[in-house]
């Protein structure tokens, strides 16, 4: 149940919620809060907003728009002459696809599948490690876990939460900008291939299968991380450290540098799946009550 | 939630011989205090004391080293969950949620304590005078507001005990008051309540009991009436005179166990409160003129002080000079 406030212009127009009767686990409450926090806080999603519309939308529209409509721009020569450095696999499905057009044809379409997509890797864990690197040291600075740790809220429950709150922006952000990046290309690049060619195959097996573990070891890292250091701001240089090598091993797996594509996307699915849970149940115990105080010994 | 019969009178909160350090420094360090059910107990003791200790570990927020602690008869180490689902605790900092507003703090906390939509919120906050300012956002809110706002959100689930972390902290005087007097409503409903304070006036008059700390020791502990029974187990009154010259040997009349100046006169410990007639005639006949005889009761900034400066020990020491102690 909830109701609309009235307010005269000087207060904000909020909306009166009233409380929900959670019986089996404070997990969702404590992740609708957080989430509802970074709602209130435009300060930190506008930013998220415009970094994942450079990069799913305006980048790759202006580039690959310039490619196609614009012939013998020196430019698509360059992004041309890089299609001999994609793995052979990519190179014969470009040829499959495409086994007529032009060289500026098959850069927009190297560009779209194995340039600008693995962008769907990198935004999530940019978005996510903000928000994770937070999330447990910032309750310790503003005097919150004060608060949580009075409360009959489970260390567990509290780190779930946590990392559901981390997990939500990313990914939904990814979700909602790879759909927009899906109808750029296809409606920029699409009629010189015949068509609606993506995302393909093996780049839902990524969105579904390889990029949420992987987000999900990364955050394993940088929520115990969280709970165990004394700022944010370190809290964050330090995440940024952990998050790199996961950012290149995903990308470099997105755009089948590693591995070829298809069948081994599950195995590796698989194996950053088995990790990430064992790295989640370890980082779970890293949330203690102590820490949340910020007067256990080990912090720092 | 009502405390089970089975209970009896079994304190609400008993820490025995509790020892916690933080990085080989004690925090506590053999504290020992029992709450009774229904009482106000202060915790009174200067900053470093270990108040906020002992509220964390009264609540399980931190296990201790060494010692017990029972809160409910449960062990709060092990049994955490239900002993905080059954406390309520305004820590000395606010610890709200400035991004939220003062509504959505109410809100987070009905959830987190398993309230469901019948939870009181507007009631908690109307008894805090909060009510108004629940659609604005907590950063914009004053100490006070705030204070208000973390004495609602700790009574929402109406708590079996109430644990008070220097609740006034940062208060005007007026806002002060306002509180206390909110606590002392609190507990005149049968709450048992725990309040950290370093401030004796807040203590006195709100206090059941006083337990003095110091170093993360219990100094002294009882009801505030009966430690100063304690310290000064013999009455006192205060003489003043035009000339008071006249009561230089007030100390030699019979029944004055000893005499002390101060500012405002002579304080005279008698051996019973019957001989001040005849002290008074005494006086007189010896030409004072008496302008002030008032029976001295000691406020608990004098037993505080009085302890602290180790008026007394365990059997109870006696003291001569009170006004010595203010």
């Amino acid at each position: 149940m909830s109701a609309v406030i009235a307010h005269d212009d000087q207060r904000p127009v909020l909306t009166r919620r009233r409380p929900r009767r959670t019986r089996a686990s404070k997990v969702f409450v404590v992740a609708r809060t957080d989430l509802r926090q970074l709602y209130q806080s435009p300060d930190f999603w506008v930013p998220m907003v415009i970094l994942a519309g450079f990069f799913f939308v305006i980048a790759p529209a202006g580039l690959l728009w310039m490619i196609t409509h614009v012939s013998g721009n020196a430019l698509v020569q360059k992004v041309g002459s890089t299609l001999s450095v994609l793995p052979g696999s990519a190179r014969a499905e470009i040829t499959r696809r495409a086994p007529h057009a032009g060289p500026a044809v098959q850069a927009s379409y190297a560009l779209a599948v194995y340039l600008f997509a693995p962008l769907a890797v990198i935004v999530p864990m940019t978005i996510s490690t903000a928000v994770g690197a937070n999330c447990l040291v910032g309750e310790r600075e503003r005097g919150t876990g004060e608060f949580l740790s009075h409360s009959p809220v489970t260390e567990r429950d509290l780190y779930i939460g946590k990392l559901i709150a981390s997990l939500v922006p990313g990914y939904l952000t990814t979700l909602v900008g790879f759909s927009i990046y899906s109808i750029v290309v296809n409606v920029i690049v699409g009629p010189h291939v015949g068509g609606w060619f993506f995302p393909t195959a093996q780049w839902w097996l990524l969105m579904l299968w390889v990029v949420p573990p992987f987000l999900a070891i990364t955050l394993s890292v940088v929520l115990r991380l969280s709970a165990r250091v004394k700022s944010a701001a370190a809290a964050q240089q330090a995440s940024g450290l952990v998050t790199l090598p996961a950012i290149v091993l995903s990308y470099a797996q997105s755009s089948g540098a590693v591995f070829a594509h298809g069948v081994s996307d599950l195995w590796v699915g698989l194996a950053a799946w088995i990790i990430a849970i064992a790295g989640l149940r370890r980082g779970a115990r890293a949330v203690t009550r102590a820490r949340l105080l910020g007067v256990d010994g080990d912090l720092g | 939630m009502p405390i089970p019969q089975w209970m009896g009178d079994v304190p609400v909160v008993e820490l025995r011989a509790v020892r916690r350090a933080f990085g080989g420094k004690p925090a506590l360090d053999g504290l020992s205090f029992e709450a009774p059910r229904g009482t106000v107990t202060v915790l009174l003791g200067p900053n470093g004391a270990g108040k906020t200790t002992a509220v964390r570990m009264i609540t399980g927020a931190l296990p201790p080293d060494s010692g017990e602690v029972r809160t409910f008869g449960l062990d709060p180490s092990t049994d955490g969950t239900m002993v905080r689902r059954r406390c309520g605790v305004v820590a000395a900092k606010p610890a709200l949620y400035d991004r939220l507003s003062g509504w959505d703090n109410l809100v987070y906390s009905a959830e987190l304590y398993g309230l469901g939509p019948e939870a009181p919120i507007e009631e908690a906050a109307a008894r805090f005078g909060i009510d108004d300012a629940l659609d604005l956002r907590v950063g914009g809110y004053s100490t006070g507001m705030k204070t208000r706002l973390a004495l609602a959100r700790a009574v929402l689930h109406d708590p079996d005990l109430l644990l008070l972390d220097e609740p006034t902290s940062g208060l005007d005087p007026e806002s002060s008051r306002a509180v206390l007097q909110l606590i002392d409503e609190i507990a005149a409903q049968g709450r048992t309540v725990i309040m950290c304070t370093h401030l004796l006036l807040e203590a006195e008059g709100l206090a059941d009991q006083v337990v003095l700390m110091e170093d993360g020791r219990t100094l002294v502990a009882g009801r505030p009436d009966e430690l100063v029974r304690r310290v000064w187990p013999r009455p006192s009154v205060r003489i003043d005179a035009e000339d008071r010259s006249a009561l230089r040997d007030v100390a030699v009349l019979p029944g004055v166990v000893g005499a002390a100046w101060g500012p405002g006169g002579v304080m005279v410990e008698l051996d019973d409160l019957s001989r001040v007639p005849d002290l008074v005639g005494a006086l007189a006949a010896a030409g004072a003129r008496i302008t002030r005889v008032t029976p001295h009761e000691p406020s608990l900034e004098e037993l505080y002080f009085a302890v602290r400066s180790g008026r007394l020990d365990g059997a109870g020491v006696r003291v001569t000079d009170p006004a010595g102690a203010s």
